[in-house]
């Protein structure tokens, strides 16, 4: 096998640096950045799953707890991919230990996929850990692990980037948080999480679609249950689509330097 | 051109203009030769830190190129990159990791195996004094402590040109010293060592060339000898016995009271010592003790600044 060349062993040992560093990060704080969201879970399928699900009944052939668990575990997904990153890469723009990557001879694209990386390991385990509560609350098995696994991975690197790129232009601890309340959350409430968009008026259902998170609700929920209100090959060529736009904006980003070069 | 290749750092033109608007450097040019202990000296505001983080890709240039050991920052920023180790101005690492980490992992941005990046953390580490508290947390270390790990930081890629944005800032004489010892082995060793300060000794102890940059102008770029020598005055501070009411007048020397019994004089080299004390005896003045009033390239500094903010007065 041929040696791979030095410039493509300096790439991978920087980026496997970041990514340590990066899980090492949210290992530390676990308490603030794996926990709250069993937490959380847990209070869902308690109130939603126990206390108000069987008053509601069965949506697409499931009890309610089952049909939304999958939703659920997606939400937590999107979340703590986003605020991994958005606080991480704004937290090293502040006290500025950024610049011990910007000094570095390695490209954007090495430290943007650091942190996505970071983003996504954050999210597979909070989503691993919530599955794992939703167990204790109802029975859920994989339709199709290929699509579960699947659409994890590519939400979780799909809200990473929107993380990065909430963190490379923002100047402000507020300016974290604006995005994930007041973008994040409606989308993913009205994502589909909750009930199926059948149950909507035509001209809602027509605006849901318009809603990416819909589509990877939509795909996980299809991975687990095998029911599905779009396509599967849509709903995958949405995320993949908007995990494109995404990667090459924030590289574009990164490249000229806004918010951490002057 | 034939001998470019050959030096640690050249700039050529180098423009910066802020997107406030602020213009912090005019089309400087600044030679490093290989080997060089190289004093940039300024002073708040100069220009330094923006030259410095220009050519280690921090800040946006506006205008101009920078050649790090042959590689131009244009056409081979990487391989120029992998020449330099920067020490900043500002504290910047991340306050929660333990010490021994932002050694190891600033080895891993540059693309060092963890084993070797280990070896290199323990090896610079230790050198510094440090190692005893490598798995603490680097908010807990004292500010002259931080600096030093910032040296380690800046190390550990074995860079040929170490560049230190006052390093010494707010470090006590003791541990300036054991820096400056330091930073001396590693120069001889072959490091270049490009260093900006506020304290002037340090630059006439340490360096060998200097540049002096004074609102992004380069005003003075030569050897720290010949910088000295142009110097032919030195000012004394004279503690007197007893209280005097004017200043003496004594040709070729330059006196001013500052207070009833302290007396400053500017003298001339070739005068010396001597006939001043002769004079000031005969005139019936006691000096009780002196000091010298500054250190010689202070004044000397002070001097160009002045000519040159003179020669900018507005019209
Ligand atoms: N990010 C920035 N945006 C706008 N102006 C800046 C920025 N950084 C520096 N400046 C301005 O550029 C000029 C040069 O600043 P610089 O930091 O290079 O000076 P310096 O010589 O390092 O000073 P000091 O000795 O105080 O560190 C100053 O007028 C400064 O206010
Ligand atoms: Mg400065």
């Amino acid at each position: 096998m041929p040696r791979p060349s030095p410039r493509f062993h300096r790439y991978l040992v920087a980026y496997k640096t970041i990514v340590v560093k990066e899980v090492t990060r949210f290992a530390r704080i676990w308490l603030q950045t794996i926990l709250p969201a069993g937490v959380s879970m847990s209070l869902y399928f308690i109130v939603f799953g126990h206390l108000i699900g069987p008053r509601i009944g069965e949506i697409a052939g499931y009890p309610y707890i089952q049909y939304i668990a999958p939703g659920l575990i997606m939400m937590s997904v999107i979340m703590n991919a986003y605020a991994n990153v958005v606080s991480s890469f704004f937290g090293s723009k502040f006290q500025r230990h950024i610049e011990e990557m910007l000094v570095a001879p390695i490209p954007s694209a090495i430290i943007l996929a650091g942190f996505v990386t970071g983003g996504m390991v954050r999210g597979l385990l909070v989503g691993t850990v919530v599955t794992a509560v939703a167990l204790l609350f109802t029975e859920l098995s994989a339709h199709s692990y290929a699509v579960v696994v699947a659409t994890i991975v590519l939400t979780s690197v799909l809200f990473s980037l929107g993380g990065l790129i909430n963190g490379i232009f923002a100047q402000s601890f507020d300016d974290t948080s604006i995005i994930p309340t007041f973008v994040l959350s409606p989308l993913t409430y009205l994502g589909g999480v909750f009930y199926s968009i059948e149950l909507l008026p035509p001209v809602w259902r027509s605006v849901s679609l318009a809603n990416p998170v819909l589509y990877m609700v939509d795909a996980f929920r299809f991975g687990i249950l095998g029911v599905s209100d779009v396509p599967i090959a849509l709903a995958f060529a949405v995320i993949v689509g908007c995990i494109a736009v995404l990667w090459c904006w924030s590289l574009y980003l990164l490249n000229r330097g806004v918010g951490i070069r002057s | 051109m034939s001998h470019s290749e050959t030096n640690a750092l050249e700039i050529r033109g180098l423009w910066k203009t802020y997107g406030n608007g602020r213009q912090a450097l005019n089309g400087i040019d600044l030679t490093v030769r290989p080997g060089d202990f190289f004093a940039l000296l300024g002073p708040n505001g100069a220009g330094k830190s923006t030259t410095i983080g220009i050519v280690t890709g921090l800040v946006n240039k506006t205008a101009g190129s920078i050649r790090v050991y042959g590689h131009d920052t244009d056409t081979a920023l990487e391989a120029a990159k992998a020449e330099i180790g920067l020490v900043p101005q500002e504290i910047n690492f991340s306050q929660f990791e333990p010490v021994i980490d932002i050694v190891v992992n600033q080895a891993g941005y540059y693309g060092i195996d963890r084993p070797l990046a280990r070896e290199r953390a323990e090896k610079y580490l230790k050198k510094l004094g440090l190692w005893e508290r490598r798995h603490d947390r680097s908010r807990t270390l004292s500010g002259g402590l931080k600096r030093r790990l910032m040296i380690a930081r800046a190390l550990a890629h074995e860079p040929r040109l170490l560049i230190l944005d006052e390093p010494t800032a707010g470090v006590d004489i003791e541990l300036r010293r054991s820096m400056w010892d330091f930073l001396r082995e590693m120069n001889r060793a072959g490091t270049t060592i490009i260093l900006t300060t506020h304290y002037l000794e340090e630059a006439e102890t340490l360096c060998r060339d200097i540049a002096i940059i004074d609102d992004g102008d380069i005003i003075e770029n030569t050897s720290m000898k010949k910088l000295i020598a142009r110097l032919n005055t030195e000012t004394f501070v004279l503690d007197l016995g007893s209280p005097i009411t004017a200043a003496p007048v004594i040709d070729g020397y330059r006196f001013r009271l500052v207070d009833p019994s302290t007396l400053e004089v500017e003298v001339n080299k070739a005068l010396g010592m001597n006939a001043l004390f002769r004079h000031l005896s005969e005139m019936g003045i006691e000096v009780q003790s002196l000091r010298n009033k500054a250190n010689r390239l202070e004044e000397l500094f002070i001097h160009l600044l002045d000519r040159n903010n003179g020669s900018d007065a507005p019209a």
